[in-house]
């Protein structure tokens, strides 16, 4: 597989780690009552889509970036690459 | 008389003859023969023999997909079974055996499996062999694995190396034929970058195997003309004796060059494969057709084979596999062999034609409406016998026979994404449809079967191709081309006949065990081939599946469409398993990382341990010293009576820096840091999310937004990457910045009573490391040996007063033999990992043993260290009821009741007086060392509420060895609990 | 009809013409006391320990394709039982027993080849670990040996000991494991339940669930609903696609793991061969070709298929213990899709929808798991409890803290 890192350019898979599915980026708030059920959920439960999912990949080998990459699990046609950071930021995650 | 099958012409250069032998006799041929080409050339018709029923075979096929003739090639370590002998090239002094056979191939002792054949019918082993139980591995089952396989390998380590390369184009052309040749000169005149790969060793394909004309020339001069064009040109690379052989996600296909098979041994420092992997942009698979068979009894003689293949050995090898041939047809092309070879003056004793009436060939027998329905000859074809079509039967002599069934596209790589092929009527075959992303096919392998629409077809599809890369390219101008269409009667089996009829030569699969299959209900067709092993030999079914998917349609009264097709998966041929491996092999496995104080300890005979990639000196043996616990011992001892020093730069090392850090590191670490005083170092654990134990360390504090985190030697690449996953997913906006520098400063612990005057002997006098200056878990940047900068930390592993120093990488070496010379005057040591793991047990620090990804805080004795006042990784999570249940497994000491008792890692928990069981199993020994200063073994384990049971005796019972100790439960601090050795 | 070599003998001389159906080809009742989704291994063993050993009738097999087409016909066939924790060895140990006596008991022959299992070791910590697995094995009354490298290179001298990047210090042996001829069993078991009056209903794919107030009343399927009393579960690879039809969420995610097989050889290896330093396991069939097999490719995915970095680092892995294999050639690969869980254990369970039972998680060592996993599910579809092999493989140990984590990695299903 091919990625198309934003900021390098394509890029062999092989040169990245997959983690799994991007919802690993909305890590519950742990003041909240029922913290300990989001946080399984959040942890342990998964969508796992016959279709797009979008997830995330380390570039490893690279510039240790982290990518959400959206790809079809059906396919594997990747169809966008964005920088985990600015995901993370539009789903609101600050600091 | 040698060679008497050779005819004149072909593409072989007679001014090279080439010896070679073939199992013991030597024969001779020609350079631009194969082996298959040579020894037919010799007459020699019997080449192997089949995988069940041991039936004598020659020669099916004129290129890979050959099923028959497979030998043993060459000899020793390089000795390669099952080679096919169709796309062997002869070069001189080249070896081969027959093989599957005992004691030779003519008189094959094995041979009468075929005579049991009644009994060995499809499937049989399944519904036999059960009885008595023990029969099976005992009895039943080596033979059958003795008698099945089919070549030796030669069980000495391959001595040929093996390479791999990465290639970019813009258009990968997958076959050098009519429409593959097309489509590299239009794409390449367009100024793109090419490959054409091809596995034969000549480009041209099925040109160089036909007799007909381009144009004015012979087909062959197009090729030469063409290739040399293409060879001129900078933006093409022309691979020949490369297999493309699979095609993978997004553009990437994976390629194998036989770079040295066509000679006796790999010229020096060549590789004798390599594996490209090819990143195409576009790809256009020219791969053309494979000719299949047709089922009548007894097909499957030496000197039968495909029409096409025999027109090729004519044509290309100036060959004739027998001085009076028959063939057998239910098309026109199967024709044309019958023209080439009255051409070339050989006596064609009958055409069998299955279609009822066409044009016959002139001066020759040509029966319409005619079948063959069985033949004769043991060892090698003698005679077919005929139903003409008045019903009537007479027998030809002839000794070789060419069928043709009609021609199937090579779709393979096609449906590597898993894409299935339509049905085309016109040509009875699968033609491609769905296709990987960016691939188009051409040619013969896109069912247009003609060398005009071959042509066409290449040059058009590159126009395309290229187009979606914005290229503009103009068809290339072509020669003209025959443009006789395909007439084919789809015609796959002679019903009636008496014998078997075989589909499947390799594997012995005959029509009747399609029929079996069929009544027993194995119709879907995975359930016909896993019944029957059709299509499963090394052959890969190319000439047996869609022949056998007939028959199937016939028996289930449906259409071959209906019925299924079986989807091909790579590789497209069989590849050696050296090529995929390439040199990541014996000590090149994988990389190896050595410590700055590598060098230093190979020149005291150090003895080397792998951690992970890394190689550490385990323990430094002295003249004299036998046995390794004698070093480790000293090592241990001498450290704690004076000092000694441990390259300790495998820990994993992560700088910190941003205003942020703190906080960062207070929510990465479960035990707060955010306090923790610049000047200072704290131990850590790290938790995953899920609240277990993910790594532990020391982190310091070098300025108030400067931090150095060190990891386990083992996870510091796992840290590293979840870390950045906190920074960059979870908490974008934190002013934090990380890098690894593992690899920066070299480091050292030293250790010892006497580790602080050895350390202020090499520290510049500016720098007090008193206690009272730098106390138990301090740190500071420094500068040693006269300026040389360097960080200091006042931690301690083994227990002891101790250090670890760290100084720019490149200067790891010279810091290692500076402290040694320094120490001299302390009788200082260097310890390996031995020694750092015995004190580490004897002061009760978990390690990898202990960190083993099940356990938690709490198991560790950590519990309170899970600050329940911050956020932090992993701190919800661990909370969970069966993570803190009051029975949990807690980290203790252990040590024999009897001092002279050995314990052993990994040995079992058993409460005295309970039986040994599983269901009275209440932990497991994580660690254990021989003490030399206590003088006794000691151990580190889990047993279920450990830290209440001190001074209990349970049994550390390790059946595996047959052992079983009465041992003590006692705290892990065996050495200075207090740790008042540490602050001194 | 029962098998037997008289049988065979006798159709042989009589042209094989009173062979029957291996199993039929029934049209699907309105309904049944017990549906099986799923006509792979799993499915096929659950439905016929259903009939045989639970009494029960009324039962289907609802397969979307051809049975046998899952994980069952497309693994590396290894069985055994090495494994460490409490809430798993058990479980194997009754596979591997239900595994020694299966062909008498379903009277087919599925060349359960019981040449042993051995796992290399290459350092002091993974030793300890061994030992660790290997007396827990043993307590839990399998076999085990640990061999030292002297007694591994008598049995296994074409390993490569002189020139390894890390060197082979001994290896954990299992002899009572070894390889089952895959498909074989995948059709033992629907001939044995298509005996018992099992209804095994091929090219019947389930769309999704008739669920009324909390409770599974029927499937809807490509060949029209079947309504059932109990429903159970056992696609793995497609668990989550299944599931989502009954409004789950599984701690599951589907990967592929590529298989790989050789051509024919002569018997080079004796039994199964596991590398511990790199990622290769092998074993050489009946017919001669080595199988092997590594990681998975390690992203989500329901292709089928995968790619060469991990054909490669396979390969790799192979030459790096065996360097005789390099002029061996590869034949064939595949892939099969993987239900890999949060902790590399499965799940056996009932689901919060009434009657709807889940069988799934396997990752890659489903096939060992078989016959265990097929009695254990026929146990809780019958009598509503777990059996007591597999009283650990429940949803709800994620959210309790109570998980089976034999690598130790945690909730990242790839790494299991």
């Amino acid at each position: 597989m091919i990625i198309n890192h934003p900021l390098l350019g394509p890029r062999d898979a092989q040169e990245f780690t997959y983690l799994g599915d991007a919802s690993l980026i909305n890590r519950p708030d742990w003041t909240a009552d029922d913290a300990g059920h989001q946080f399984y959920e959040y942890q342990y439960l998964r969508d796992n889509p016959a279709g797009e999912h979008r997830e995330l990949w380390f570039h490893e080998q690279g510039d240790r970036s982290w990518l959400v990459v959206t790809r079809d699990t059906r396919t594997h046609i990747i169809t966008n690459v964005e920088l985990a950071p600015e995901f993370a930021r539009k789903a609101g995650r600050s600091k | 008389m040698t060679q008497q099958n050779r005819l004149s012409g072909g593409l072989i250069d007679r001014s090279q003859p080439i010896s070679f032998r073939f199992d013991g006799k030597t024969f001779q041929g020609f350079q631009g023969d194969t082996l298959a080409s040579a020894l037919l050339a010799n007459d020699v018709r019997l080449m192997g023999r089949s995988f069940k029923y041991h039936r004598p075979r020659g020669v099916f096929t004129a290129g890979s997909e050959e099923p028959n003739a497979l030998v043993e090639l060459r000899s020793g370590a390089r000795q390669e079974p099952n080679t096919r002998a169709t796309v062997t090239e002869l070069y001189e002094g080249l070896v081969a055996k027959s093989q599957n056979r005992w004691p030779s191939l003519a008189l094959d002792i094995m041979g009468v499996n075929d005579l049991l054949s009644p009994f060995l019918s499809a499937g049989f082993y399944y519904k036999t062999f059960m009885w008595p139980k023990s029969f099976w591995e005992k009895i039943y089952e080596p033979i059958i694995r003795n008698a099945a396989g089919l070549g030796r390998l030669s069980k000495q380590a391959d001595p040929d190396v093996y390479d791999k390369g990465f290639l970019h184009c813009d258009l990968l052309v997958v076959g050098s034929g009519p429409a593959g040749l097309a489509a590299a000169l239009t794409a390449a005149r367009a100024g793109a970058s090419i490959l054409l790969a091809d596995e034969d060793f000549v480009a041209g394909g099925r040109l160089n195997a036909e007799s007909f004309t381009l144009g004015d020339n012979t087909a062959r001069q197009w090729v030469s003309e063409t290739v040399e064009e293409l060879s001129n040109l900078p933006n093409v690379r022309i691979m020949t004796r490369t297999s493309v052989i699979g095609a993978f996600d997004h553009g990437v296909y994976g390629a194998v060059e036989r770079v040295s098979d066509h000679l006796a041994v790999p010229a020096q420092d060549k590789p004798r494969q390599i594996l490209w992997r090819i990143y195409a942009k576009r790809t256009l698979l020219c791969a053309g057709a494979t000719e299949r068979s047709i089922g009548f009894a007894n097909n499957d003689r030496p000197g039968i084979m495909l029409a096409g293949a025999l027109r090729t050995y004519v044509n290309r090898w100036a060959v004739t596999p027998g001085q009076s041939v028959a063939l057998f047809t239910n098309n026109d092309d199967g024709l044309r062999t019958a023209t080439d070879l009255i051409s070339n003056g050989v006596n064609v004793a009958a055409i069998v034609d299955t279609r009822p009436q066409g044009t016959p060939v002139q001066s020759t027998k040509h029966l319409f409406g005619a079948q063959i329905i069985n033949t004769k000859g043991h060892l090698g074809l003698e005679s077919i016998e005929v139903r003409t079509a008045n019903g009537s039967t007479e027998t030809i002599a002839c000794t070789a026979l060419g069928v043709s069934g009609g021609w199937n596209p090579n779709v393979h790589l096609t449906c590597h994404h898993r894409g299935r092929p339509a049905w085309d009527d016109t040509i009875a075959s699968f033609v491609p449809d769905e296709c990987p992303p960016g691939m188009s096919v051409a040619g013969a392998a896109n069912g247009e079967m003609t060398t005009a629409a071959a042509l066409t077809s290449g040059a058009n599809s590159a126009v395309k191709a290229l187009a979606e890369l914005e290229i503009s390219a103009k068809p290339a101008d072509l020669p003209l081309a025959e443009d006789a269409p395909v007439k084919l009667t789809a015609f796959w089996h002679v019903q009636g006949g008496k014998g078997r009829a075989w589909l499947d030569l390799q594997n012995d699969v005959t029509v009747k065990d399609i029929a079996l299959a069929h009544q027993e209900n194995f119709r879907s067709v995975e359930h016909l081939k896993r019944y029957t092993t059709l299509g499963m030999a090394t052959d890969q079914g190319k000439t047996s599946n869609v022949p056998a998917l007939a028959v199937m349609a016939e028996l289930c009264g449906k259409t071959i469409p209906e019925t299924g097709t079986t989807i091909f998966r790579p590789p497209y041929t069989p590849v050696s398993m050296g090529v995929m491996a390439g040199r990541s092999r014996g000590r090149d496995f994988r990389p190896t990382r050595h410590t700055p104080s590598h060098k230093w300890a190979e020149e005291r005979g150090a003895a080397f341990v792998e951690t992970g990639m890394w190689l550490r000196a385990q323990w430094f043996a002295q003249p004299g010293e036998t046995h390794w616990r004698e070093s480790v011992d000293r090592e241990v001892l001498a450290t704690r009576k004076s000092v000694g020093v441990c390259d300790v730069t495998t820990l994993g090392k992560i700088d910190v820096q941003g205003t942020d850090s703190a906080t960062f590191l207070n929510r990465i670490y479960c035990n707060g840091f955010a306090k923790l005083p610049v000047g200072k170092v704290r131990y850590g654990l790290m938790l995953r999310e899920d609240g277990i134990a993910m790594d532990d360390g020391t982190t310091a504090r070098l300025s108030e937004n400067h931090f150095v985190m060190t990891t386990t030697t083992a996870n510091a690449v796992g840290v590293f990457r979840h870390m950045e996953f906190c920074r960059q997913c979870l908490w974008p906006d934190m002013d934090v910045q990380l890098i690894s520098t593992t690899e920066a400063w070299a480091q050292y612990a030293i250790a010892g009573p006497n580790a602080r005057k050895l350390l202020r002997k090499i520290v510049d006098p500016e720098f007090d490391v008193s206690n009272e200056a730098f106390p138990f878990m301090a740190c500071g940047d420094i500068k040693v040996c006269g300026g040389l900068r360097a960080r200091l930390f006042r931690i301690s592993f083994s227990g002891e007063l101790a250090f670890e120093l760290a100084v720019p990488t490149r200067y790891g070496d010279s810091l290692m033999r500076v402290l040694m010379e320094a120490g001299r005057e302390f009788d200082v040591v260097a310890y390996g990992t031995e020694a750092l793991g015995v004190m580490r047990i004897e002061k009760g620090h978990a390690a990898g043993n202990e960190l083993n990804g099940t356990t938690t805080a709490d198991n560790l004795g950590m519990g309170r260290m899970v600050s329940a006042k911050k956020d932090s990784i992993g701190a919800t999570l661990s909370r969970r009821e069966g993570l803190s249940r009051d029975d949990a497994l807690k980290l203790v000491g252990f040590k024999p009741v009897d001092k002279t008792h050995a314990l052993n890692a990994g040995a079992h928990f058993i409460a005295s007086g309970n039986p040994t069981d599983a269901a009275h199993d209440e932990g497991y020994m994580t660690s254990v060392a021989y003490s030399p200063g206590l003088g006794h073994y000691i151990g580190l384990g889990y047993i279920k509420e450990g830290s209440k049971r001190l001074g209990e005796t349970v049994r550390a019972v390790n059946p595996v060895a047959d052992t079983n100790v009465d041992v003590e439960i006692v705290s892990p601090h065996f050495v200075d609990p207090d740790g008042e050795r540490l602050r001194a | 009809m029962r098998y037997s070599g008289f049988r065979i003998i006798k159709e042989a001389l009589t042209g094989h013409k009173g062979w029957e159906k291996a199993w039929r080809n029934p049209e699907p009742k309105p309904d049944y006391d017990f549906i099986v989704i799923g006509g792979g291994g799993h499915g096929l063993a659950t439905a016929y320990y259903l009939a045989k050993e639970f009494g029960q009738s009324r039962i289907a097999v609802l397969e979307k394709g051809w049975i046998g087409g899952g994980n069952v016909g497309r693994n590396t066939t290894i069985v055994r039982s090495n494994y460490m924790l409490d809430g798993n060895e058990p479980f194997y140990e009754f596979s591997l027993k239900l595994w020694e006596g299966l062909e008498q008991d379903f009277n087919y022959n599925a060349m359960i080849s019981q040449r042993g299992i051995i796992n290399l070791y290459h350092s002091d910590p993974q030793r300890d670990a061994f030992t660790r697995r290997a007396n827990a094995m043993l307590l839990n009354g399998a076999d085990a040996e640990l061999l030292n490298a002297a007694q591994l290179q008598k049995m296994c001298p074409f390993l490569d000991f002189d020139n390894a990047r890390f060197p082979i210090k001994g290896g954990l042996l299992q002899r009572r494991g070894g390889t089952v001829r895959h498909d074989a069993v995948a059709w033992g078991y629907a001939r044995g339940a298509d005996l018992r009056g099992v209804d095994i209903i091929q090219n019947c794919e389930v769309t999704g669930f008739r669920i009324t107030n909390g409770r599974v009343e029927g499937v809807e399927t490509t060949r029209g609903y079947i309504g059932a009393k109990k429903i159970g579960c056992a696609v793995a690879g497609s668990s989550g696609r299944l599931m989502a039809g009954a409004g789950m969420r599984l701690p599951i995610e589907s990967h592929v793991l590529q298989a790989f097989v050789s051509e024919g050889l002569k018997p080079v290896i004796p039994g199964v061969i596991t590398f511990g330093a790199g990622h290769f396991y092998v074993s050489q069939s009946d017919k001669g070709g080595l199988v092997f097999g590594g990681d998975i490719d390690g992203y989500n995915t329901y292709a089928q298929r995968g790619n060469l970095p991990v054909v490669e680092d396979v390969c790799e892995g192979g030459m790096a213990i065996m360097p005789m294999i390099g002029r061996a050639r590869l034949l064939r690969m595949w892939g099969g899709l993987m239900d890999m869980s949060m902790d590399g254990s499965p799940i056996i369970d009932k689901t919060p929808v009434d009657g709807l039972f889940f069988n799934g998680g396997w990752c890659y060592g489903g096939f060992k798991a078989t016959p265990a996993s097929g009695w254990c599910f026929a146990h809780l579809l019958a009598t509503d409890k777990p059996h007591e092999t597999a009283t650990a493989y429940r949803f709800d140990r994620f959210e309790k803290g109570l998980m089976i984590d034999e690598k130790g990695v945690g909730a990242q299903p790839n790494l299991h």
